[in-house]
Protein backbone atom coordinates (compact mmCIF):
# COMPACT_ATOMS: atom_id res chain seq x y z
CA UNK A 1 0.00 0.00 0.00
CA UNK A 2 1.19 3.08 -0.80
CA UNK A 3 0.52 6.50 0.55
CA UNK A 4 1.83 9.82 -0.20
CA UNK A 5 3.04 11.92 2.32
CA UNK A 6 0.91 15.42 2.66
CA UNK A 7 3.45 18.23 1.68
CA UNK A 8 4.28 20.52 4.25
CA UNK A 9 2.78 23.99 4.40
CA UNK A 10 4.74 26.21 2.34
CA UNK A 11 5.47 28.63 5.22
CA UNK A 12 6.83 26.21 7.15
CA UNK A 13 8.95 24.29 4.70
CA UNK A 14 10.98 27.72 3.43
CA UNK A 15 11.26 28.55 7.28
CA UNK A 16 13.08 24.58 7.44
CA UNK A 17 14.59 25.19 4.46
CA UNK A 18 16.26 28.20 5.68
CA UNK A 19 17.53 27.13 8.85
CA UNK A 20 18.78 24.13 7.45
CA UNK A 21 20.83 26.60 4.87
CA UNK A 22 22.21 27.88 7.49
CA UNK A 23 23.34 25.14 9.80
CA UNK A 24 25.49 23.85 6.52
CA UNK A 25 26.66 27.36 6.06
CA UNK A 26 27.71 27.66 9.62
CA UNK A 27 29.62 24.24 8.85
CA UNK A 28 30.73 24.94 5.58
CA UNK A 29 32.30 28.67 6.37
CA UNK A 30 34.25 26.83 9.50
CA UNK A 31 35.60 24.24 7.24
CA UNK A 32 36.79 27.01 4.97
CA UNK A 33 38.36 28.88 7.49
CA UNK A 34 40.17 25.58 8.31
CA UNK A 35 41.37 25.35 4.94
CA UNK A 36 42.65 28.19 4.64
CA UNK A 37 44.54 28.29 7.93
CA UNK A 38 46.38 25.36 6.39
CA UNK A 39 47.01 26.72 3.32
CA UNK A 40 49.01 29.79 5.01
CA UNK A 41 50.73 27.20 7.10
CA UNK A 42 51.72 25.29 4.00
CA UNK A 43 52.65 28.50 2.06
CA UNK A 44 54.69 29.59 5.24
CA UNK A 45 56.28 26.64 6.09
CA UNK A 46 56.91 25.71 2.11
CA UNK A 47 59.26 28.81 2.11
CA UNK A 48 60.92 27.83 5.37
CA UNK A 49 61.66 24.64 3.87
CA UNK A 50 63.01 25.55 1.05
CA UNK A 51 60.76 23.76 -0.76
CA UNK A 52 61.27 24.17 -4.30
CA UNK A 53 58.49 22.12 -6.75
CA UNK A 54 60.42 22.52 -9.50
CA UNK A 55 63.57 21.30 -8.52
CA UNK A 56 62.03 18.27 -7.53
CA UNK A 57 60.34 17.98 -11.08
CA UNK A 58 63.49 18.02 -12.50
CA UNK A 59 65.50 15.81 -9.94
CA UNK A 60 62.56 12.78 -9.67
CA UNK A 61 64.22 11.09 -12.68
CA UNK A 62 67.58 11.10 -10.13
CA UNK A 63 65.40 9.20 -7.87
CA UNK A 64 64.28 6.65 -10.09
CA UNK A 65 67.68 6.59 -11.94
CA UNK A 66 69.16 6.13 -8.16
CA UNK A 67 66.74 3.33 -7.53
CA UNK A 68 67.97 1.63 -11.28
CA UNK A 69 71.18 2.09 -10.15
CA UNK A 70 70.93 0.62 -6.83
CA UNK A 71 69.95 -2.07 -8.18
CA UNK A 72 72.27 -4.76 -8.26
CA UNK A 73 73.18 -6.56 -11.98
CA UNK A 74 71.48 -9.73 -12.10
CA UNK A 75 71.12 -11.36 -15.24
CA UNK A 76 69.35 -15.15 -15.36
CA UNK A 77 72.22 -16.69 -17.27
CA UNK A 78 75.01 -16.22 -14.41
CA UNK A 79 72.05 -15.79 -11.24
CA UNK A 80 74.28 -17.60 -8.60
CA UNK A 81 77.29 -15.49 -9.62
CA UNK A 82 76.08 -12.73 -9.52
CA UNK A 83 74.03 -12.86 -6.11
CA UNK A 84 77.29 -13.99 -4.88
CA UNK A 85 78.64 -10.41 -5.88
CA UNK A 86 75.87 -8.61 -5.02
CA UNK A 87 75.96 -10.18 -1.64
CA UNK A 88 79.95 -10.31 -1.31
CA UNK A 89 79.74 -8.78 2.14
CA UNK A 90 77.46 -11.03 3.34
CA UNK A 91 79.18 -12.32 6.57
CA UNK A 92 80.32 -9.12 7.51
CA UNK A 93 77.02 -7.51 7.05
CA UNK A 94 75.72 -10.40 9.07
CA UNK A 95 77.63 -10.03 12.08
CA UNK A 96 76.79 -6.42 11.98
CA UNK A 97 73.41 -6.87 11.48
CA UNK A 98 73.68 -9.18 15.20
CA UNK A 99 75.31 -6.74 16.50
CA UNK A 100 72.29 -4.00 15.80
CA UNK A 101 69.74 -6.88 17.06
CA UNK A 102 72.10 -7.64 20.11
CA UNK A 103 71.90 -3.63 20.72
CA UNK A 104 68.81 -3.32 20.66
CA UNK A 105 67.71 -6.20 22.98
CA UNK A 106 70.54 -5.15 25.22
CA UNK A 107 68.91 -1.72 25.09
CA UNK A 108 65.34 -2.62 25.32
CA UNK A 109 66.02 -4.86 28.66
CA UNK A 110 68.18 -2.16 30.54
CA UNK A 111 65.59 0.84 29.80
CA UNK A 112 62.63 -1.77 30.42
CA UNK A 113 64.23 -2.52 33.87
CA UNK A 114 64.64 0.61 34.50
CA UNK A 115 61.33 1.69 33.63
CA UNK A 116 59.37 -1.05 35.76
CA UNK A 117 61.81 0.52 38.50
CA UNK A 118 60.54 4.06 37.98
CA UNK A 119 57.13 3.45 36.87
CA UNK A 120 55.28 2.41 40.44
CA UNK A 121 56.96 6.05 41.21
CA UNK A 122 55.29 8.12 38.59
CA UNK A 123 51.22 6.75 39.43
CA UNK A 124 48.70 8.82 41.47
CA UNK A 125 47.31 6.25 43.12
CA UNK A 126 50.19 4.14 44.43
CA UNK A 127 52.18 6.98 45.67
CA UNK A 128 51.08 9.22 48.27
CA UNK A 129 53.54 12.15 47.85
CA UNK A 130 52.79 14.72 44.84
CA UNK A 131 56.28 16.12 44.52
CA UNK A 132 57.69 12.61 43.92
CA UNK A 133 55.39 11.95 41.25
CA UNK A 134 55.58 14.86 39.39
CA UNK A 135 59.45 14.89 39.71
CA UNK A 136 59.73 11.08 38.34
CA UNK A 137 57.37 12.03 35.14
CA UNK A 138 59.17 14.72 34.47
CA UNK A 139 62.18 13.20 34.47
CA UNK A 140 60.59 10.21 32.30
CA UNK A 141 59.94 12.93 29.89
CA UNK A 142 63.10 14.55 29.57
CA UNK A 143 64.70 10.84 29.14
CA UNK A 144 62.14 10.34 25.83
CA UNK A 145 61.91 13.54 24.52
CA UNK A 146 65.92 14.30 23.83
CA UNK A 147 65.93 12.00 20.26
CA UNK A 148 68.45 9.06 21.21
CA UNK A 149 70.66 10.06 18.49
CA UNK A 150 71.40 13.26 20.48
CA UNK A 151 72.30 10.70 23.57
CA UNK A 152 74.38 8.92 20.93
CA UNK A 153 76.20 12.24 20.31
CA UNK A 154 76.88 13.19 23.17
CA UNK A 155 78.09 9.37 25.08
CA UNK A 156 80.37 9.20 21.88
CA UNK A 157 82.72 12.28 23.04
CA UNK A 158 82.09 10.98 26.76
CA UNK A 159 82.98 7.04 26.66
CA UNK A 160 84.29 6.68 22.75
CA UNK A 161 83.20 5.11 20.03
CA UNK A 162 81.65 1.88 19.89
CA UNK A 163 77.90 -0.28 20.67
CA UNK A 164 77.86 0.06 24.29
CA UNK A 165 77.33 3.90 23.42
CA UNK A 166 74.38 3.07 21.44
CA UNK A 167 72.94 0.27 24.02
CA UNK A 168 73.45 3.14 26.72
CA UNK A 169 71.64 5.89 24.49
CA UNK A 170 68.71 2.84 23.51
CA UNK A 171 68.30 2.27 27.13
CA UNK A 172 67.80 5.89 28.07
CA UNK A 173 65.54 6.70 25.84
CA UNK A 174 63.45 3.38 26.45
CA UNK A 175 63.48 4.09 29.99
CA UNK A 176 61.39 7.26 29.29
CA UNK A 177 58.67 5.86 26.75
CA UNK A 178 58.26 2.59 28.36
CA UNK A 179 57.71 4.23 32.13
CA UNK A 180 55.34 6.35 30.77
CA UNK A 181 53.23 3.86 29.39
CA UNK A 182 54.25 1.84 32.54
CA UNK A 183 52.63 4.30 34.58
CA UNK A 184 49.55 4.37 32.99
CA UNK A 185 48.79 0.64 33.19
CA UNK A 186 49.31 0.98 36.33
CA UNK A 187 46.94 3.34 36.64
CA UNK A 188 44.29 1.73 35.49
CA UNK A 189 44.73 -1.36 37.38
CA UNK A 190 41.72 -2.61 39.60
CA UNK A 191 42.27 -0.88 43.21
CA UNK A 192 40.72 -3.29 45.22
CA UNK A 193 43.69 -6.23 45.29
CA UNK A 194 45.58 -3.00 46.55
CA UNK A 195 43.30 -2.38 49.75
CA UNK A 196 42.95 -5.73 50.59
CA UNK A 197 46.99 -6.28 50.83
CA UNK A 198 47.10 -2.65 52.44
CA UNK A 199 44.22 -4.05 55.10
CA UNK A 200 46.24 -7.00 55.72
CA UNK A 201 48.89 -4.68 56.69
CA UNK A 202 51.82 -5.57 53.32
CA UNK A 203 54.25 -2.97 53.05
CA UNK A 204 54.67 -0.67 50.08
CA UNK A 205 56.69 -3.11 48.15
CA UNK A 206 54.95 -5.86 48.71
CA UNK A 207 51.57 -4.41 47.81
CA UNK A 208 53.08 -3.53 44.20
CA UNK A 209 54.68 -7.26 44.35
CA UNK A 210 51.27 -9.41 44.97
CA UNK A 211 48.28 -6.75 44.13
CA UNK A 212 49.66 -4.39 41.35
CA UNK A 213 52.78 -6.25 39.08
CA UNK A 214 50.35 -9.92 38.07
CA UNK A 215 47.83 -7.38 37.19
CA UNK A 216 50.17 -5.15 34.75
CA UNK A 217 52.84 -8.43 33.50
CA UNK A 218 50.96 -9.01 30.60
CA UNK A 219 50.85 -5.41 29.38
CA UNK A 220 54.53 -4.31 30.17
CA UNK A 221 55.46 -7.26 27.85
CA UNK A 222 53.17 -6.58 25.07
CA UNK A 223 54.70 -2.59 25.61
CA UNK A 224 58.12 -4.14 25.73
CA UNK A 225 58.22 -6.29 22.48
CA UNK A 226 56.69 -2.81 21.67
CA UNK A 227 59.48 -0.89 22.04
CA UNK A 228 62.00 -3.63 20.97
CA UNK A 229 60.75 -3.41 18.01
CA UNK A 230 60.81 -0.04 17.52
CA UNK A 231 64.75 -0.11 18.71
CA UNK A 232 65.97 -1.92 16.10
CA UNK A 233 64.99 0.21 13.67
CA UNK A 234 67.01 3.09 15.82
CA UNK A 235 69.92 0.49 16.50
CA UNK A 236 69.95 0.25 12.50
CA UNK A 237 70.88 4.14 12.48
CA UNK A 238 73.20 4.61 15.69
CA UNK A 239 76.10 3.66 13.31
CA UNK A 240 75.73 6.91 11.76
CA UNK A 241 77.43 8.29 15.09
CA UNK A 242 79.66 5.80 15.87
CA UNK A 243 77.62 4.55 18.45
CA UNK A 244 77.56 0.65 16.69
CA UNK A 245 75.37 -1.53 14.58
CA UNK A 246 74.90 -2.04 10.76
CA UNK A 247 74.39 2.15 10.43
CA UNK A 248 78.48 2.91 9.70
CA UNK A 249 78.74 0.50 6.96
CA UNK A 250 75.45 1.41 5.35
CA UNK A 251 76.72 5.34 5.58
CA UNK A 252 79.91 4.56 4.34
CA UNK A 253 78.49 2.70 1.09
CA UNK A 254 75.74 5.58 0.82
CA UNK A 255 78.14 8.06 0.79
CA UNK A 256 80.61 6.49 -1.43
CA UNK A 257 78.60 5.88 -3.60
CA UNK A 258 79.02 2.04 -3.74
CA UNK A 259 75.42 1.12 -5.57
CA UNK A 260 75.16 -2.15 -5.64
CA UNK A 261 75.96 -2.06 -1.30
CA UNK A 262 73.27 0.25 -0.55
CA UNK A 263 70.83 -2.25 -2.14
CA UNK A 264 72.26 -5.53 -0.51
CA UNK A 265 72.34 -3.83 3.46
CA UNK A 266 69.23 -1.74 2.76
CA UNK A 267 67.54 -5.08 1.72
CA UNK A 268 68.65 -6.95 4.91
CA UNK A 269 67.93 -4.43 6.72
CA UNK A 270 64.35 -4.11 6.01
CA UNK A 271 64.03 -7.78 5.81
CA UNK A 272 65.16 -7.88 9.81
CA UNK A 273 62.85 -5.37 10.56
CA UNK A 274 59.77 -6.87 8.90
CA UNK A 275 60.92 -10.36 10.17
CA UNK A 276 60.89 -8.93 14.47
CA UNK A 277 57.88 -6.76 13.42
CA UNK A 278 55.92 -10.09 12.18
CA UNK A 279 57.50 -12.06 15.50
CA UNK A 280 56.53 -9.51 17.78
CA UNK A 281 53.62 -8.84 16.49
CA UNK A 282 52.06 -12.52 17.33
CA UNK A 283 54.05 -12.67 20.63
CA UNK A 284 51.86 -9.40 21.75
CA UNK A 285 48.61 -11.39 20.48
CA UNK A 286 49.36 -14.37 22.22
CA UNK A 287 50.14 -12.28 25.73
CA UNK A 288 47.45 -10.00 25.16
CA UNK A 289 44.67 -12.76 24.15
CA UNK A 290 45.53 -14.66 27.54
CA UNK A 291 44.61 -11.80 29.42
CA UNK A 292 41.66 -11.53 28.52
CA UNK A 293 40.38 -14.69 28.23
CA UNK A 294 41.24 -14.91 31.82
CA UNK B 1 33.45 -14.51 65.55
CA UNK B 2 36.32 -11.93 66.54
CA UNK B 3 39.26 -11.60 64.08
CA UNK B 4 41.67 -13.73 66.38
CA UNK B 5 39.33 -16.28 66.94
CA UNK B 6 38.72 -16.45 63.31
CA UNK B 7 42.50 -16.53 62.93
CA UNK B 8 42.69 -19.36 65.52
CA UNK B 9 39.86 -21.25 63.45
CA UNK B 10 41.20 -20.78 60.43
CA UNK B 11 45.16 -22.09 61.48
CA UNK B 12 43.39 -25.11 62.98
CA UNK B 13 42.52 -26.48 60.13
CA UNK B 14 45.48 -25.62 57.60
CA UNK B 15 46.05 -28.71 56.82
CA UNK B 16 42.65 -29.27 55.37
CA UNK B 17 42.99 -25.61 53.49
CA UNK B 18 46.20 -26.37 52.05
CA UNK B 19 45.16 -29.97 50.52
CA UNK B 20 41.58 -28.09 49.34
CA UNK B 21 43.47 -24.92 47.79
CA UNK B 22 47.14 -26.14 46.84
CA UNK B 23 47.15 -23.10 44.21
CA UNK B 24 46.81 -20.43 46.78
CA UNK B 25 50.09 -21.89 48.73
CA UNK B 26 52.88 -22.65 46.42
CA UNK B 27 53.14 -22.30 42.76
CA UNK B 28 53.50 -25.51 40.94
CA UNK B 29 56.47 -26.47 39.87
CA UNK B 30 56.69 -26.49 36.44
CA UNK B 31 55.26 -23.39 36.32
CA UNK B 32 57.82 -22.06 38.57
CA UNK B 33 60.50 -23.76 36.30
CA UNK B 34 59.10 -21.95 33.36
CA UNK B 35 59.69 -18.32 35.12
CA UNK B 36 63.07 -19.23 36.05
CA UNK B 37 64.65 -20.43 32.96
CA UNK B 38 62.61 -17.69 30.85
CA UNK B 39 64.58 -15.53 33.14
CA UNK B 40 68.21 -17.27 33.05
CA UNK B 41 67.87 -17.30 29.02
CA UNK B 42 66.74 -13.20 28.95
CA UNK B 43 69.66 -13.11 31.53
CA UNK B 44 71.79 -15.00 30.02
CA UNK B 45 71.43 -13.37 26.50
CA UNK B 46 71.97 -10.50 28.22
CA UNK B 47 75.60 -11.57 29.64
CA UNK B 48 76.77 -12.95 25.76
CA UNK B 49 75.47 -9.54 24.41
CA UNK B 50 77.51 -7.53 27.22
CA UNK B 51 80.61 -9.73 26.18
CA UNK B 52 80.66 -9.57 22.33
CA UNK B 53 79.72 -5.74 22.37
CA UNK B 54 82.62 -5.06 24.40
CA UNK B 55 80.85 -3.50 27.47
CA UNK B 56 83.94 -2.25 30.11
CA UNK B 57 82.73 -1.15 33.30
CA UNK B 58 86.13 0.76 33.37
CA UNK B 59 84.73 2.66 30.23
CA UNK B 60 81.55 3.68 32.45
CA UNK B 61 83.12 4.73 35.05
CA UNK B 62 85.45 7.03 33.32
CA UNK B 63 82.93 8.30 30.92
CA UNK B 64 80.96 8.90 33.65
CA UNK B 65 83.50 11.10 35.27
CA UNK B 66 83.41 13.06 31.85
CA UNK B 67 79.58 13.09 31.64
CA UNK B 68 80.12 14.50 35.14
CA UNK B 69 82.49 17.45 33.31
CA UNK B 70 80.03 17.99 30.62
CA UNK B 71 77.45 18.85 32.70
CA UNK B 72 79.54 21.25 34.74
CA UNK B 73 80.20 22.96 31.02
CA UNK B 74 76.43 23.32 30.23
CA UNK B 75 76.30 25.32 33.03
CA UNK B 76 74.46 28.25 32.26
CA UNK B 77 72.75 27.40 28.83
CA UNK B 78 73.70 30.26 26.89
CA UNK B 79 72.90 30.74 22.65
CA UNK B 80 76.19 33.00 22.52
CA UNK B 81 74.80 35.33 20.39
CA UNK B 82 72.74 33.33 18.05
CA UNK B 83 69.50 32.95 19.35
CA UNK B 84 67.89 34.26 16.05
CA UNK B 85 69.78 31.39 14.07
CA UNK B 86 68.54 28.87 16.41
CA UNK B 87 64.88 30.12 16.17
CA UNK B 88 65.43 30.45 12.18
CA UNK B 89 66.30 26.58 12.54
CA UNK B 90 63.97 25.86 14.94
CA UNK B 91 61.30 27.05 12.65
CA UNK B 92 62.89 24.94 9.90
CA UNK B 93 62.46 22.00 12.07
CA UNK B 94 58.80 22.69 12.65
CA UNK B 95 58.47 23.97 8.87
CA UNK B 96 59.74 19.72 8.09
CA UNK B 97 57.66 18.38 10.73
CA UNK B 98 54.30 19.78 9.21
CA UNK B 99 54.83 19.56 5.70
CA UNK B 100 55.98 15.69 5.92
CA UNK B 101 52.83 14.97 8.17
CA UNK B 102 51.05 17.01 5.68
CA UNK B 103 52.46 14.75 2.21
CA UNK B 104 52.28 11.74 4.24
CA UNK B 105 48.76 11.62 5.47
CA UNK B 106 47.26 13.19 1.62
CA UNK B 107 49.47 10.56 0.00
CA UNK B 108 48.13 7.70 2.50
CA UNK B 109 44.58 8.60 2.44
CA UNK B 110 43.52 7.41 -1.15
CA UNK B 111 46.17 4.23 -0.67
CA UNK B 112 44.59 3.12 2.65
CA UNK B 113 41.30 2.37 1.02
CA UNK B 114 43.57 0.06 -0.97
CA UNK B 115 44.77 -1.86 1.38
CA UNK B 116 41.82 -2.19 3.62
CA UNK B 117 39.48 -5.26 2.85
CA UNK B 118 35.84 -3.58 2.80
CA UNK B 119 36.81 -0.63 0.42
CA UNK B 120 38.94 -3.07 -1.65
CA UNK B 121 37.74 -6.35 -2.85
CA UNK B 122 41.19 -7.52 -5.05
CA UNK B 123 43.57 -9.21 -3.05
CA UNK B 124 46.16 -9.11 -4.49
CA UNK B 125 46.00 -5.54 -4.67
CA UNK B 126 45.58 -5.17 -0.75
CA UNK B 127 48.22 -7.50 0.04
CA UNK B 128 50.80 -5.48 -2.45
CA UNK B 129 49.73 -2.06 -1.35
CA UNK B 130 50.07 -3.58 2.26
CA UNK B 131 53.63 -4.96 1.87
CA UNK B 132 54.47 -1.70 0.14
CA UNK B 133 53.42 -0.06 3.49
CA UNK B 134 55.61 -2.25 5.49
CA UNK B 135 58.37 -1.29 3.32
CA UNK B 136 58.35 2.53 3.65
CA UNK B 137 57.86 2.04 7.56
CA UNK B 138 60.64 -0.19 8.23
CA UNK B 139 63.02 1.70 6.80
CA UNK B 140 64.16 4.63 9.35
CA UNK B 141 63.78 8.45 8.55
CA UNK B 142 67.29 9.13 8.50
CA UNK B 143 67.71 6.96 6.10
CA UNK B 144 65.60 8.03 4.09
CA UNK B 145 67.18 11.74 4.49
CA UNK B 146 70.46 10.34 3.10
CA UNK B 147 68.68 8.75 -0.28
CA UNK B 148 66.53 12.10 -0.49
CA UNK B 149 69.53 14.21 0.08
CA UNK B 150 71.39 12.34 -2.99
CA UNK B 151 68.59 13.26 -5.34
CA UNK B 152 67.57 16.92 -4.39
CA UNK B 153 70.91 17.59 -2.12
CA UNK B 154 71.28 19.10 1.08
CA UNK B 155 69.00 21.21 2.90
CA UNK B 156 65.18 20.87 4.78
CA UNK B 157 63.44 19.64 1.32
CA UNK B 158 65.26 16.55 1.79
CA UNK B 159 64.27 16.15 5.58
CA UNK B 160 60.45 16.96 4.75
CA UNK B 161 60.56 14.59 1.98
CA UNK B 162 62.38 11.85 4.20
CA UNK B 163 59.53 12.39 6.97
CA UNK B 164 57.00 11.93 4.26
CA UNK B 165 58.28 8.71 2.91
CA UNK B 166 58.60 7.01 5.92
CA UNK B 167 54.74 8.05 7.47
CA UNK B 168 53.23 7.57 4.54
CA UNK B 169 53.89 4.00 5.45
CA UNK B 170 53.12 4.37 9.13
CA UNK B 171 49.61 6.71 8.37
CA UNK B 172 48.64 4.32 5.77
CA UNK B 173 48.59 0.87 7.49
CA UNK B 174 47.12 3.08 10.50
CA UNK B 175 44.46 4.50 8.11
CA UNK B 176 43.20 1.35 6.09
CA UNK B 177 42.69 -0.35 9.85
CA UNK B 178 40.49 2.76 11.09
CA UNK B 179 38.85 1.88 7.59
CA UNK B 180 38.55 -2.19 8.46
CA UNK B 181 37.37 -1.13 11.96
CA UNK B 182 34.77 1.28 10.99
CA UNK B 183 31.20 1.07 11.99
CA UNK B 184 28.98 -0.60 9.15
CA UNK B 185 25.96 0.21 10.04
CA UNK B 186 25.92 3.54 8.29
CA UNK B 187 27.44 2.05 5.13
CA UNK B 188 24.58 -0.25 5.16
CA UNK B 189 22.00 2.43 5.38
CA UNK B 190 23.54 3.81 2.04
CA UNK B 191 23.65 1.26 0.56
CA UNK B 192 20.55 0.22 1.43
CA UNK B 193 18.93 3.37 0.27
CA UNK B 194 20.35 3.06 -3.45
CA UNK B 195 23.55 4.16 -3.02
CA UNK B 196 27.00 3.18 -5.00
CA UNK B 197 29.81 2.11 -3.68
CA UNK B 198 31.42 5.96 -3.86
CA UNK B 199 28.39 7.16 -2.26
CA UNK B 200 28.62 4.32 0.57
CA UNK B 201 32.63 4.98 1.41
CA UNK B 202 31.69 8.80 1.14
CA UNK B 203 28.65 9.44 3.12
CA UNK B 204 28.64 6.00 4.99
CA UNK B 205 32.55 5.67 5.99
CA UNK B 206 34.23 9.10 5.83
CA UNK B 207 32.12 11.23 8.34
CA UNK B 208 33.06 8.53 11.12
CA UNK B 209 36.19 8.00 10.25
CA UNK B 210 37.97 11.65 9.87
CA UNK B 211 38.17 12.33 12.81
CA UNK B 212 40.17 9.49 14.30
CA UNK B 213 41.98 10.39 10.71
CA UNK B 214 43.28 14.11 12.36
CA UNK B 215 44.14 12.96 15.54
CA UNK B 216 46.15 10.51 14.04
CA UNK B 217 47.91 12.67 11.82
CA UNK B 218 48.14 15.10 14.70
CA UNK B 219 49.81 13.13 16.75
CA UNK B 220 52.31 12.27 14.28
CA UNK B 221 53.10 15.53 13.78
CA UNK B 222 53.91 15.67 17.55
CA UNK B 223 56.31 12.99 17.12
CA UNK B 224 57.68 14.03 13.80
CA UNK B 225 58.69 17.31 15.38
CA UNK B 226 60.98 14.72 17.34
CA UNK B 227 62.45 13.31 14.23
CA UNK B 228 62.77 16.49 12.49
CA UNK B 229 64.88 17.61 15.23
CA UNK B 230 67.48 15.23 14.20
CA UNK B 231 67.54 14.92 10.50
CA UNK B 232 69.77 17.58 10.19
CA UNK B 233 72.29 15.47 11.79
CA UNK B 234 72.83 13.72 7.78
CA UNK B 235 72.61 17.37 6.99
CA UNK B 236 68.59 17.14 6.18
CA UNK B 237 68.13 20.75 7.67
CA UNK B 238 66.81 21.51 10.73
CA UNK B 239 68.00 22.45 14.11
CA UNK B 240 70.34 18.90 14.42
CA UNK B 241 73.00 20.66 12.41
CA UNK B 242 73.69 23.31 14.81
CA UNK B 243 73.06 20.22 17.43
CA UNK B 244 75.59 17.60 15.69
CA UNK B 245 78.63 20.21 14.97
CA UNK B 246 78.39 22.55 18.04
CA UNK B 247 78.28 19.35 20.29
CA UNK B 248 81.49 17.92 17.87
CA UNK B 249 83.03 21.53 18.51
CA UNK B 250 82.35 20.52 22.57
CA UNK B 251 80.39 23.66 22.47
CA UNK B 252 78.13 22.78 25.22
CA UNK B 253 76.71 25.72 26.68
CA UNK B 254 75.07 26.04 23.81
CA UNK B 255 73.64 22.49 23.20
CA UNK B 256 72.03 22.75 26.64
CA UNK B 257 70.26 26.07 25.42
CA UNK B 258 69.54 23.84 22.41
CA UNK B 259 68.30 20.84 23.76
CA UNK B 260 66.09 23.61 26.19
CA UNK B 261 64.55 24.83 22.98
CA UNK B 262 63.49 21.68 21.54
CA UNK B 263 62.33 20.30 25.40
CA UNK B 264 60.21 23.36 25.31
CA UNK B 265 58.86 23.54 21.80
CA UNK B 266 57.74 19.83 21.89
CA UNK B 267 55.69 20.57 25.58
CA UNK B 268 54.26 23.12 23.24
CA UNK B 269 52.96 21.31 20.68
CA UNK B 270 52.09 18.45 22.86
CA UNK B 271 49.48 20.42 24.77
CA UNK B 272 48.35 22.44 21.54
CA UNK B 273 47.90 19.01 19.44
CA UNK B 274 46.01 17.28 22.75
CA UNK B 275 43.87 20.22 22.95
CA UNK B 276 42.85 20.03 18.79
CA UNK B 277 42.56 16.25 19.30
CA UNK B 278 40.00 16.56 22.15
CA UNK B 279 38.22 19.43 19.60
CA UNK B 280 37.91 17.28 17.38
CA UNK B 281 36.79 14.02 18.74
CA UNK B 282 34.92 15.39 21.55
CA UNK B 283 35.87 15.03 25.26
CA UNK B 284 34.03 11.10 25.40
CA UNK B 285 36.20 9.34 23.36
CA UNK B 286 40.00 10.52 23.93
Amino acid sequence: MTQRIANLPPERARTLAAAYAAAIAGARRRNLAVLAVLLVLIVLAGAMAEVRPLTFLENIRNFTAYLGRIMPPLSPGTLPGDLAAWYWGLPKWTMLLGETLLMAYLGTLFGGIAAFGLCFLATANLVRSRLLCFATRRFLELCRTVPEVVFALLFVIAFGLGPMVGVMALAIHTAGALGKLFSEVVENIDMKPVEGLTASGASWVETARFAVVPQVLSNFASYGLLRFEMNVRGAGVMGFVGAGGIGQEFLVAIRNFYYSDVSAILLMIIVTVIGIDLGTERLRHALLGRESAR
Amino acid sequence: MSGAAFRRAMLADIGGLRARHPQAFAVPLRQRLAVIGAAAAAAGLAIVAMLYLDFSLLRILRGLGRLGEFAALMLPPSPDGRFLAFLQALGETLAIAFLGTLTAALFAFPFAFLAARNANPNPFLRFATKRGFDVLRSVDVLIWALIWINVVGLGPFAGALAIACSDFGALGKLFAEAIETADRKPQEGVTASGGSTLDRLRFGLLPGMLPVLASQVLYFFESNTRSATIIGIVGAGGIGTYLTELIRVLELQQVAFLVTMILVTVAAIDFVSARLRRAIIGPAAR
